[in-house]
């Protein structure tokens, strides 16, 4: 269906930090593994911030289907991101997060400025 | 039937450290037969302890955090404390949305969380010393609040 740019490292040798990276046009999606705290999220920032550079994106999607955790770091992550795309017309979408994770999204007042969808394939028809 | 419980747990302020720390408190938690829910409120709260720990009280130094947990009844005490810098004005830090370290995309809702996710937040710090932080969570007496099965714009 989508022809889909695969980065990142499946098999990442400490085994933790598992994240990958999708390019699908101008929308970068994340898919998070494990828990986004803030040992990962220096991590993520770093791959996620070379990517948004190199590849123009505009969008980006936040798919929790794998992550397990989260606390405020990655209110952190998804903000400064956020900061990144929203001149240039951006947006930030999360998908298939967890009722823990919802929660800290809520309580944060996140959901003001980024969207949630059920799937990856919902999130990307909206944001093209 | 006596129901209480003690550990005492010392590690560098590293922060893989932080999903250790959470882990193990889950860990001793599970005794009082939590519910996902209020794991998840645990591991929260106690990640953002330590990780306070690890980034405003040590910032780029090492030192040692010492985690003391009590099991009373049904209810869990943590305790986070550092030997770090302290906290100067302890009512400003506590502030949502306010951080000494923007530069490293912190949101500034760190203690915000822990009064949100646990039932008690105390604070004690001696500027120069170090922090304590201590938190009470009761469990399976509460029903949540919060927790919301809606997805899309409508949970908004």
């Amino acid at each position: 269906m989508q022809d889909y740019r695969k980065y990142g490292r499946p098999h990442n040798k400490s085994g933790k930090e598992g994240t990958s990276y999708e390019i699908s046009q101008r929308c970068l999606i994340i898919r998070l593994d494990g828990e986004l705290d803030h040992h990962n999220a220096i991590k993520i920032k770093d791959k996620a911030d070379k990517m948004i550079e190199r590849h123009h994106i505009k969008h980006i999607i936040f798919d929790f289907s794998d992550a397990n955790f989260m606390d405020s770091a990655g209110i952190g992550v998804i903000m400064g991101r956020y900061k990144k795309v929203i001149f240039i017309g951006g947006k930030i979408a999360v998908v298939k997060v967890n009722s823990a994770v919802d929660r800290i999204f809520r309580l944060s007042g996140l959901y003001k400025i980024i969207d949630k969808y059920d799937t990856v394939e919902t999130a990307l028809n909206h944001l093209k | 039937m006596d129901n209480t419980n003690r550990m005492i747990l010392e590690f560098e302020s590293k922060s893989k450290n932080e999903s250790f720390a959470r882990t193990v408190v889950a860990a001793f938690a599970a005794t009082l037969d939590p519910t996902i829910e209020e794991l998840a409120d645990i591991k929260t709260a106690v990640s953002e302890a330590v990780t306070n720990c690890i980034i405003h009280g040590y910032g780029d130094c090492s030192g040692m955090i010492t985690m003391r947990c009590t099991i009373n009844g049904d209810e869990l005490t943590v305790e986070v404390e550092d030997s770090g810098i302290g906290i100067e004005d302890i009512s400003k830090a506590m502030e949502p949305l306010y951080t000494t370290r923007p530069e490293l995309e912190r949101s500034g809702m760190g203690f915000s969380f822990m009064e949100a996710f646990m039932d008690q937040l105390e604070v004690e710090s001696v500027f120069g010393e170090g922090t304590v932080v201590r938190m009470k969570k009761t469990i399976g007496k509460h029903a949540f609040k919060g927790y919301s099965q809606k997805t899309g714009q409508d949970a908004v």
